[in-house]
């Protein structure tokens, strides 16, 4: 368990803009993501809770162990802080093999000890073949493998991980997930993970804190982020949704019902607790919860006609681009249905509404 | 023509005596420079750098004044080894040790700075003390572009002419390094030997050049 507030200051330089970091967060065991833009502070947090980065004021607590306190002037150095740091470029020793890597993390300990450990984590992460070649003798997985190994073999209280799978071939990429949800599984440690990529935060994230420009946008779940971003600002960050001006013409908390106006348009939603009547908002809809059929006569209710801009092909869905510029997903199956359509209708369901 | 090799023997003695204290010396003041932060600490650079473009003649002077047999050093010298410093050929490894010394700080101390930081982090982070840091990580990381450096403060060692015969001096069979030799063989119109020693330290100088050039990685 790790809780941590930090505060970090720099001043503006002729190189780089100011930038201040303030953040105060939990973290038990399993993942939690720390999800942001470049810039947003995330391998900051990492790197002040590593030890690298000195905060101006704070505190971090791992389990029982205070490893900065700024009040009372408490900063344990990096070699005390017993946090296992898997580094962007794994940051492997090149002059040294595999099992000299490993080696180099334990060598305080007795040797039959030592001796074990290594041995057992060669073993748990398949490096026994490569442990005598240096890491650029070997393939990447094997040197992803064994910068976790060589992480966990002291055996942290907490894992720090900066952007592990940024820059990996998708092969590469789900190996480290795969390995990532085995250490998960047989460690007890909780890990930090940092990364820019939403797919990431859902593939491994248990909890997800959101930061923007140096402060926590929000926390959760990524399930209940995604679902309910708490701000424009998150929702744009996360960048999945569609975001359209509106406003509130009615409530009712009796019926779960309210009516937002969006153009010319009135949608039937549901009911938005903490909003009041003539709220201008902004409704935060997912392009995979809208559907677009043809026209057929009136629109129906919470439909819209919109022009069709262009069709998208995306992986595994299409995306159609309306005038406007509301995006609605489409699986293969339902888009082959309405691909000779010309007059649209853009159908918004009645729960699928969140407003910001 | 019988050639008197002492000169060449004497010049590899003190390039290779100086070599070896300002490695020991170098480096220490390297790893100070490439990782502390303290005030002054450019001045210190530039102090160390000095020697690079001041003319033999200040150095030699500063030499004299600082090592001479009434100066607190040169007494301090005389009281444990018994001997005066000046005018010997231990004169002239200090003579050579001014050349030697600013090549292997600067070389040495962009070679550590020029080490990834993230391996040092990383040491770090797995329990490293700053000592084993150094020996285990660091050091080894910039170990090619170091022994570059001592390759060219070695040749650098070999060359030295004005300091050496200030501090050390002309003496022949004690103090005349090939330097003074040359100089001397001239001055007295035995071309012979000067032209082998000539061709023979130049050749050495290259052979040590082309040395350190493999070892620069680029």
């Amino acid at each position: 368990m790790i809780s941590a507030r930090l505060r970090k200051t720099f001043p503006e330089r002729p190189d780089s803009a100011p930038f201040s970091l303030e953040l105060e967060f939990q973290a038990a065991a399993g993942v939690t993501v720390l999800f942001g833009p470049s810039g947003s502070g995330k391998t900051l947090t990492l790197d002040l809770i590593a030890g690298f980065v000195h905060p101006d004021d704070g505190r971090i607590l791992l389990d029982d162990d205070i490893l900065f306190d700024g009040a009372a002037g408490v900063s344990l150095p990096p070699q005390a802080r017993n946090c296992g740091y898997v580094f962007q470029n794994y940051a492997l020793f090149p002059h040294m093999t595999l099992r000299q890597n490993l080696e180099f993390a334990v060598e305080r300990r007795p040797r039959l000890e030592r001796h074990r450990r290594v041995n057992e984590m060669l073993e748990r992460f398949r490096l026994g073949d490569a442990a005598g070649r240096r890491p650029h003798e070997v393939s990447g997985g094997q040197r992803q493998r064994c910068s976790i190994a060589r992480a966990l073999i002291g055996a942290p209280k907490l894992l720090l991980f900066d952007e592990p799978a940024q820059g990996l071939d998708a092969q590469l990429r789900s190996e480290f997930y795969e390995v990532l949800r085995q250490v998960r599984a047989d460690f007890k440690t909780p890990m930090l993970l940092v990364t820019h990529d939403l797919d990431e935060c859902f593939e491994l994230g248990e909890e997800m804190l959101v930061l923007r420009e140096g402060r926590l946008a929000q926390s959760g779940t990524p399930a209940t982020i995604l679902d309910q971003p708490a701000n424009v600002d998150v929702a744009r960050l996360l960048g999945v949704f569609n975001l359209i001006p509106a406003e509130i013409r009615a409530l009712d908390p009796g019926r779960n019902t309210s009516k937002v106006q969006m153009g010319d348009h009135e949608l039937d939603g549901p009911y938005f607790p903490g909003h009041f009547k003539g709220d201008r908002v902004t409704v935060c809809v997912r392009p995979e919860r809208l559907s677009a059929l043809e026209r057929n006569g009136r629109p129906g209710a919470n439909q819209i006609p919109a022009q069709l801009e262009r069709a998208v092909e995306k992986p595994q869905w299409m995306r159609l681009e309306f005038a406007g510029g509301i995006a609605v997903d489409l699986a293969r199956p339902d888009y082959e249905r309405v691909r000779d359509t010309k007059d649209w209708v853009i159908e918004f369901p009645r729960e699928s509404l969140r407003v910001l | 023509m019988q050639i008197d090799w002492f000169p060449l023997w004497l010049s590899l003695r003190v390039a290779f005596l100086s070599t070896a204290v300002a490695l020991a010396v170098g480096l220490w003041l390297a790893y100070i420079l490439a990782n502390r932060e303290f005030r002054g600490k450019e001045v210190l650079d530039a102090a160390v750098t000095l020697p690079l473009v001041l003319p033999p003649t200040v150095l030699g002077y500063y030499l004299l004044v600082l090592l001479a047999g009434n100066s607190p050093l040169g007494r301090l010298w005389e009281n444990i080894f018994g001997s005066p410093l000046v005018f010997t050929w231990k004169a002239a490894v200090v003579a050579a040790l001014l050349h030697a010394l600013p090549l292997l700080v600067k070389s040495a101390r962009a070679a550590l700075e020029s080490v990834d930081r993230s391996f040092e982090r990383a040491a770090r982070n797995l329990g490293a003390s700053e000592w084993r840091l150094f020996w285990r990580v660091t050091l080894p990381l910039a170990r090619r572009s170091i022994l570059a450096a001592v390759a060219l403060a070695f040749a650098r060692s070999l060359g030295d002419f004005g300091v050496t015969l200030m501090v050390a001096g002309n003496i022949p069979g004690r103090t005349q390094t090939v330097a003074v030799a040359i100089y001397d063989a001239v001055e007295a119109g035995n071309t012979t030997l000067a032209r082998t020693l000539v061709l023979v330290i130049s050749a050495v100088a290259l052979l040590i050049l082309t040395l350190a050039n493999r070892l620069n990685p680029r």
